[in-house]
């Protein structure tokens, strides 16, 4: 609770009547979250130790409160780490994750690389223009993530425009074979998650003073070394934000790797579809997100204060 | 022009073409008069037609325009709560929980909150289908909504409030006179992204969903898994032509509404 409000919003109304409807203002989101967010996950730690079954939901339950001591001891014997172990016996497992992990490494270097250009142009671009900049960024955004996947494809694929164009000038003799496999992948991820890298990039970078690096070009430094002594450390927050906005997502993908990938590209958000809806196995499924949600735990925690920092700092 | 300034337009143009080019192609080839997609055999718009008396597709965007209709409204209600909660309620107890559910939404993978949702809603005895996708898309939306909201209320000068305050006017009227017409285009901003966020998830609502409510991404999904057609560039044209239309307006308007709230502010400043 804060000093500074309370008492103004108390002289307005009487403190119960204030104080009923700040504590409403606040329940209701926060009960809401509670109840569809955070609860739900440790239905899935809890049923990540349940047997797989065919029934209607296909699977046994691990603890049942309703069936009273006797049902609870009987369940705690069905309590089970099989799922676990199945998924270190099985060699497929422990790849699918090392792969997701590279892949979501490599593209967010890839996003990086080709993202910081952009916004260090829009940032540098003349100030009318920069709104409209900012605009053109964030549209492909608000346009189906599915839609923008899907457009690759009719590009990538083996008699698709790219191979076309390519064949028609003369650089290619042999369609090259880019669909379906994971170098479209990396493609797809870098073109949906361009906007992730270049919005907080360009906020850090047109932020930033700009008699700093005409005081190093003054001082005779050159502007490759002014870029990377000061450009570059200033426009490290936005660095940060970015690679977060894009390597924990990309470790969980879906859509890309099953659309554009092929059948060798394995990433651990394919795999549980697939253990959920091809194979029907809840509970493998569970332990699957399990472990997808303590790999990026870290992360996951790093980006919540990155962000709560930067509220706090913007207030 | 200098080298460096060379550098940074070529760079802005190939990123707004590498951004843009694959759209285009998509809206090009969706009025082709080949059924091969990737082949140009002269322009037609018989693909819409075909879209038309396609009764699938059109019940799957009916319920797709339903779903984000409802679920955009709760989340941007929900969200505001959790804005307003977040920037001026200070230092309350569990504030650092109740953060950190606004922000791992944001990042979480969607099969992660997809399975966690649906195996939520199977132990609470819900029937799967519409109403378990609104659920669901309330849950994730209304934090995009908290945080665009949020950054427009950290920004705010609440001597405005302070001021209706001090003259009598209760809390709750103030947030309804003063505070929310000021930031109305956050939430409004908040309420469409929330809106268009609904209308493209393919992964959450293929958990969350039962028999009989099909939305447009898992129709449009299952036809992309069997090949590129015609007809699914056509439905993917009106999609964009509809949420461009509606940010390009939207950002007409805000920035309209700006420039003549500066021009008040100006004759404000100039009556001394």
């Amino acid at each position: 609770m804060t000093a500074v409000d309370a008492p103004r919003i108390g002289e307005a109304l009487g403190p119960a009547p204030a104080r009923r409807a700040r504590w409403l203002v606040l329940a209701i989101p926060y009960a809401w979250l509670l109840v569809l967010f955070l609860v739900p996950f440790f239905i899935v730690l809890k049923l990540s130790f349940s047997t797989a079954a065919v029934a209607q939901p296909p699977y046994l339950p691990a603890f049942d409160f309703s069936d009273g001591i006797a049902g609870l001891l009987d369940r705690a014997r069905q309590f089970t780490v099989d799922n676990y172990l199945w998924l270190t016996d099985d060699a497929l497992y422990f790849r699918a994750y090392l792969s997701s992990l590279r892949i979501a490494v490599i593209s967010t270097i890839l996003v990086l690389l080709v993202g910081y250009p952009i916004a260090y142009g829009m940032a540098r671009a003349p100030r009318r223009w920069q709104p409209t900049l900012v605009m053109l960024v964030i549209l492909p955004f608000w346009t189906s993530f599915l839609i923008r996947v899907y457009a690759w494809i009719g590009i990538l694929k083996k008699e698709g425009l790219l191979n076309q164009l390519l064949l028609a000038v003369g650089v290619l003799d042999d369609p090259l074979t880019i669909l379906n496999t994971n170098a479209a992948v990396y493609i797809g991820i870098v073109y949906s998650y361009l906007p992730f890298m270049v919005l907080p990039l360009y906020a850090t970078l047109e932020r930033m003073d700009a008699s700093l690096v005409e005081a190093a070009a003054d001082l005779g430094c050159t502007p490759r070394r002014t870029f990377w002594r000061i450009t570059f450390p200033l426009s490290l927050p936005g660095v940060v934000a970015g690679c977060f906005l894009v390597f924990i997502p990309v470790t969980g993908e879906f859509v890309i790797p099953d659309l554009l990938g092929g059948s060798d590209t394995l990433m651990i958000g394919k795999t549980l579809w697939a253990e959920f809806f091809s194979n029907r196995d809840w509970p493998l499924a569970s332990a699957v997100a399990v472990i997808l949600l303590l790999i990026l735990v870290v992360p996951i925690v790093l980006f919540q204060n990155q962000e709560q920092r930067r509220a706090e700092r913007e207030a | 022009m200098t080298r460096a300034s060379r550098f940074n337009v070529v760079s802005v143009a190939l990123g707004m073409a590498f951004l843009y080019l694959p759209i285009v192609l998509l809206v090009i080839y969706s009025f082709n008069a080949s059924r091969l997609v990737t082949v140009w055999g002269g322009f037609s718009t018989e693909w819409y037609g075909a879209l038309l008396h396609n009764e699938a597709l059109l019940d799957a965007a009916w319920v797709t325009l339903r779903v984000a209709l409802l679920s955009s409204t709760v989340a941007t209600v929900l969200g505001t709560l959790a804005a307003v909660a977040l920037v001026r309620f200070g230092r309350f107890k569990g504030r650092s929980l109740f953060s950190g559910m606004i922000y791992a939404p944001l990042v979480m993978p969607d099969v992660i909150t997809g399975l966690s949702l649906l195996l939520l809603f199977v132990a609470a005895g819900f029937a799967r289908g519409f109403w378990t996708i609104v659920l669901a898309h309330i849950t994730f939306s209304m934090c995009f909504v908290a945080v665009v909201v949020q950054s427009r209320l950290v920004t705010f000068d609440r001597s405005l409030e302070e001021a209706a305050m001090d003259l009598g006017c209760p809390p709750a009227r103030t947030f309804m006179v003063i505070t929310l017409p000021i930031i109305l285009p956050a939430v409004i901003a908040g309420w469409m992204l929330a809106f268009t966020l609904s209308l493209d998830d393919l992964v959450i609502a293929s958990f969350t969903t039962g028999p009989g409510a099909t939305t447009l991404p898992m129709k449009i999904y299952s036809q992309v898994r069997l090949g590129v057609t015609p007809e699914i560039n056509a439905v993917c044209t009106i999609l964009i032509a509809l949420v461009t239309v509606g940010v390009l307006a939207a950002s007409i308007v805000t920035k309209r509404r700006e420039v003549e709230r500066r021009r008040a502010e100006r004759l404000a400043a100039a009556i001394p």
